[in-house]
């Protein structure tokens, strides 16, 4: 495990609005190749931990290492040029573009190709858009207006987007939102699949437990900003902290004060 | 020391109606998320109906009443506009919603002169207030003493209204969230309606107040909701305190600065506002607004470059207008050179507006500069033609470069009310700097030379000028960046998140855009010989915003056919009728009400229903088959 490379490096990452704390003290690591989740209730500080690793949101104190670079207050596009692929809870694409072009524009970007004010963007890397759509099982909807695909379909295109730029890690939030059991585990199924292959890192957020503990290969709990728990999925199963806080046995105070005295 | 005091008084008694017709604005606003373009045309209806009612009615009551009562009138007329137009365009995407009150507002102007006509009407002073009050040896007038105490007295009525009353609580709520408001039971339509009368009164009032102070003309409703656009962008839409504390700003500095800069006070204006843009793009007292609504958002039908058969289609239809020389007179070449320009200035906003989703409702600034510049360089510097046609439009490049910088840090309303004032800007600079520009009299004798100064010669420059920027930008549309463009249109968000650097994307296409958009102007300034305000004015933006929505906002190639219909007839109904602004007008209301998808988009439209409905038949028969 010690030869695979870090990927991502997370240390006292805290964020408050006001008087509150949303985010407070978060470290953890990723590795290349590993899918790791990042869950809570609702309002436990997973999406602001998110939008900061993202470059979105500017934490208060804290480092965030990204593929060797210290990437705290640096741009979202400066960090996907890095090469961190992004999908969002809630789907966003461009409708008005044909699924194939949405790849596309993604693949110009890439390629550095943006201020090029005379080629064809059809002509452009199409080969490759296919070969990303395929790679989601979009392949035969490439033509498609995106504006007509289902909210399954988008998600997956959205996925195809997050790979153009062969990302080394994969930030998704909620990547099951919205979406159907049967589907919900078919995406998660393809992108832990793809990530495996290419040694990708993967960062998601989920509140499908199902989901969780079926892909992810360590989890980490977050409760009220704060860290509560990290381990593999048995572990966190097992723990009586994230059990209280799931089960709502009414612990959920008690078990922040311990973790907070303990730290 | 006291001349200083006495010209601040002045600034403050003339922030009174500023004041009143932004906070007007800014309450329609905050609650139905519609900019009411024809808000300067209530401000103007005020003016007159109070110069009417003060006139018949004597005293102290009647100029009172008068004056209340025509805000009264005005309102009701408000309301009426709201029940009959406004409702139907809640939902449309915000250009549409600005286009069709920019449409009432020309409306309104014809209908103005048609009732008061064109001359300037002197109103009464008010009784009570008709002397000035000495100051260390500086007059005041006793009514701006009135004017002055009178804003902060209205801002506290508003501020009652709003804190102390049920109706003022639901118009609060609905300004945070219309949807949840809705969801609560609350008659929407009326709150709106009421909310409409509301700000309406208070644009009336503003316009019946000045009439001690102004000459009532029929400029007037321009002249105001420049300044008041200028107003909300600095104190932020939607607030009353934003548009208070910035209409005694821009007072003051308009106050002041005409004692700096007396030809070009606006500049003051301009640099404050784009500090305040710099600083907090949502202005003063503003919040941020949240994703604007997909701009133009009508369909969902990618575009398409032209198959190998539209290609030749359209070569054709070239070849065709260029054989017109040979059967057409003068005047029809002339008219032609003119339509050929006007597809340049259309093609070069649609590129902006369509592809990059930032409708400029100050386009002529930029088709004017290239204008001026070509006649700054044949006139002053007495260059060639050629070399003037081509550094001409560099003006115009300028221009978009530096007004283009601060506008594209802002987007939907905020984007059309700034490129509004920057255009009304460059208008103010070329009518008042009169040593440089000529002023209202222009710069004449711009003429081509020789070679191409018969009808069909400058006909063929044109036709040609225009099909090769055409060709150039629908290439640009289907290139790398138009996609960029086009994806940082389509979703701020995702467009970010594959590394495309957003701003910096649109300022390039605004440039462009600008660019094109001189070389129309550079065109147009040899076509007529010379150079006026006019081709920087507000009726030019517009009417190149008409051209393409006319073609089809959400089209390719709607901007050209836009441009052709459009102008074709707009010079006929010139020649026909006086009351061209109100027909006009009309047409404008008439196309967003009923006709949104334009020429060309209605076209696709129906093309592609009957392939749609072809392809089901198909299939049904093949199931029909399978069947047997």
């Amino acid at each position: 495990m010690s030869m695979v490379p870090t990927l991502l490096k997370v240390e006292g990452l805290s964020k408050s609005y006001g008087g509150v704390h949303a985010v407070r003290s978060v470290s953890f690591e990723l590795r290349a190749g590993e899918i790791l989740a990042l869950i809570g209730p609702n309002g436990a500080g997973k999406s602001t931990c998110f939008d900061m690793l993202n470059g979105q949101n500017m934490p208060d104190s804290g480092r965030i290492h990204l593929l060797g670079e210290d990437t705290v207050g640096r741009k979202p596009r400066a960090i996907w040029r890095l090469g961190v692929g992004r999908t969002f809870q809630i789907t966003a694409t461009f409708p008005t573009m044909t699924v194939r072009e949405n790849v596309q524009v993604a693949l110009v970007s890439y390629g550095r190709q943006l201020f090029n004010f005379w080629g064809s963007t059809a002509a452009y890397a199409r080969e490759e858009a296919g070969r990303l759509l395929d790679l989601v099982g979009m392949g035969a909807y490439a033509e498609r207006p995106c504006g007509e695909l289902a909210y399954g379909d988008l998600k997956r295109l959205e996925l195809a987007i997050a790979l153009a730029n062969q990302p080394r890690l994969l930030l998704m939030d909620e990547p099951t939102a919205g979406m159907a059991p049967r589907e919900r585990i078919e995406l998660m199924r393809l992108t832990a699949s793809i990530a495996r292959e290419q040694s990708i890192g993967v960062l998601f957020t989920e509140h499908d437990m199902d989901v969780v503990f079926e892909h992810a290969d360590r989890i980490l709990v977050l409760n009220r900003g704060s860290l509560i728990a990290e381990g593999s999925p048995e572990e966190v199963r097992g723990n009586p902290q994230v059990r209280a806080i799931y089960l709502g046995e009414g612990l959920v105070y008690d078990a922040r004060h311990r973790e907070g005295a303990g730290a | 020391m006291a001349f200083y005091f006495v010209q601040f008084l002045t600034g403050l008694a003339s922030a009174a109606s500023l004041f009143l017709v932004a906070s007007g604005l800014s309450i329609i606003f905050g609650v139905t998320r519609i900019v009411n373009f024809a808000h300067g045309a209530f401000y103007m209806l005020g003016a007159y109906v109070a110069f009417t009612l003060t006139e018949r009615f004597s005293g102290a009551l009647g100029f009172w009443g008068g004056i209340v009562v025509a805000a009264l009138i005005v309102a009701i007329i408000g309301v009426l506009v709201e029940m009959v137009l406004l409702r139907r365009i809640y939902h449309a995407p915000e250009l549409f919603q600005l286009l069709a009150t920019f449409g009432l507002t020309l409306m309104v102007q014809d209908i103005v002169v048609m009732i008061w006509g064109p001359d300037d009407l002197l109103g009464r002073r008010a009784p009570g207030f008709k002397g000035a009050v000495d100051f260390f040896g500086q007059n005041i007038p006793s009514y701006d003493l009135f004017l002055i105490a009178l804003c902060p007295i209205v801002l506290g009525i508003l501020w009652l209204l709003f804190q102390r009353t049920r109706w003022g609580v639901l118009v609060r709520a609905a300004t945070q969230d219309r949807d949840m408001v809705a969801a609560l039971g609350v008659n929407q339509k009326w709150l709106f309606t009421s909310v409409f009368a509301l700000g309406v009164f208070l644009a009336a009032l503003g316009g019946a107040l000045q009439i001690p102070r102004d000459a009532v003309h029929h400029a007037l409703d321009l002249r105001i909701i420049v300044e008041v656009f200028v107003v909300v962008v600095i104190g932020g839409l939607g607030s009353i305190i934003g548009a208070f504390v910035a209409a005694v700003l821009v007072s003051e500095l308009n106050a002041f600065g005409i004692l700096i800069f007396p030809k070009i006070s606006i500049i003051l204006v301009f640099l404050v506002m784009a500090v305040v843009l710099i600083v907090r793009p949502w202005g003063l007292f503003g919040k941020p607004e949240a994703a604007a609504r997909r701009t133009p958002g009508l369909t969902v039908t990618p575009w398409r470059p032209l198959t190998s058969g539209e290609r030749l289609m359209s070569l054709g239809a070239l070849v065709l207008a260029a054989m017109m020389p040979l059967f057409a007179g003068n005047y029809a070449l002339t008219v032609g050179s003119e339509i050929a320009i006007f597809v340049i200035f259309a093609a070069s906003l649609h590129f902006l507006m369509s592809v990059g989703g930032l409708a400029s409702f100050g386009h002529a600034a930029y088709f004017g500069l290239g204008a001026y510049g070509v006649a700054f360089l044949a006139k002053a510097a007495g260059l060639p033609m050629i070399v003037s046609l081509l550094l001409g439009p560099v003006l115009g490049l300028l221009g978009a470069a530096i007004f283009g910088f601060f506008a594209v840090q802002l987007s939907g309303v905020y984007f059309a009310m700034l490129t509004l004032a920057f255009a009304q800007i460059v208008w103010s600079i070329a009518f008042q700097w009169v040593e440089v520009t000529g002023g209202d009299n222009g710069i004449l004798g711009v003429w081509p030379e020789r070679w191409a100064a018969s009808p069909a010669n400058f006909y063929w420059l044109s036709l040609g000028i225009t099909a090769l920027v055409v060709t150039v930008l629908r290439v640009m549309v289907f290139s790398p960046f138009g996609f960029a463009l086009r994806a940082t249109r389509d979703s701020p968000l995702r467009s970010e998140a594959i590394g495309i650097n957003g701003k910096r994307v649109q300022w390039t296409a605004f440039v462009i855009s600008g660019t094109v958009a001189g070389i129309g102007g550079a065109l147009f300034a040899y076509l007529k010989g010379s150079v006026f305000p006019d081709s920087v004015g507000i009726s030019l933006s517009v009417d190149a915003l008409v051209m393409v929505l006319l073609g089809g906002v959400e089209t390719v190639s709607g901007a050209v056919i836009g441009a052709i219909v459009f102008k074709a007839a707009n010079i006929w109904l010139v020649s026909q009728t006086d009351l061209s602004k109100l027909v006009l007008g009309g047409f404008i209301v008439l196309m967003v009400v009923a006709f949104p998808k334009g020429i060309v988009g209605t076209l696709e439209t129906i093309r592609n229903r009957r392939r749609s409905a072809d392809t089901k038949s198909a299939l049904a028969t093949s199931r029909i088959e399978v069947a047997e």
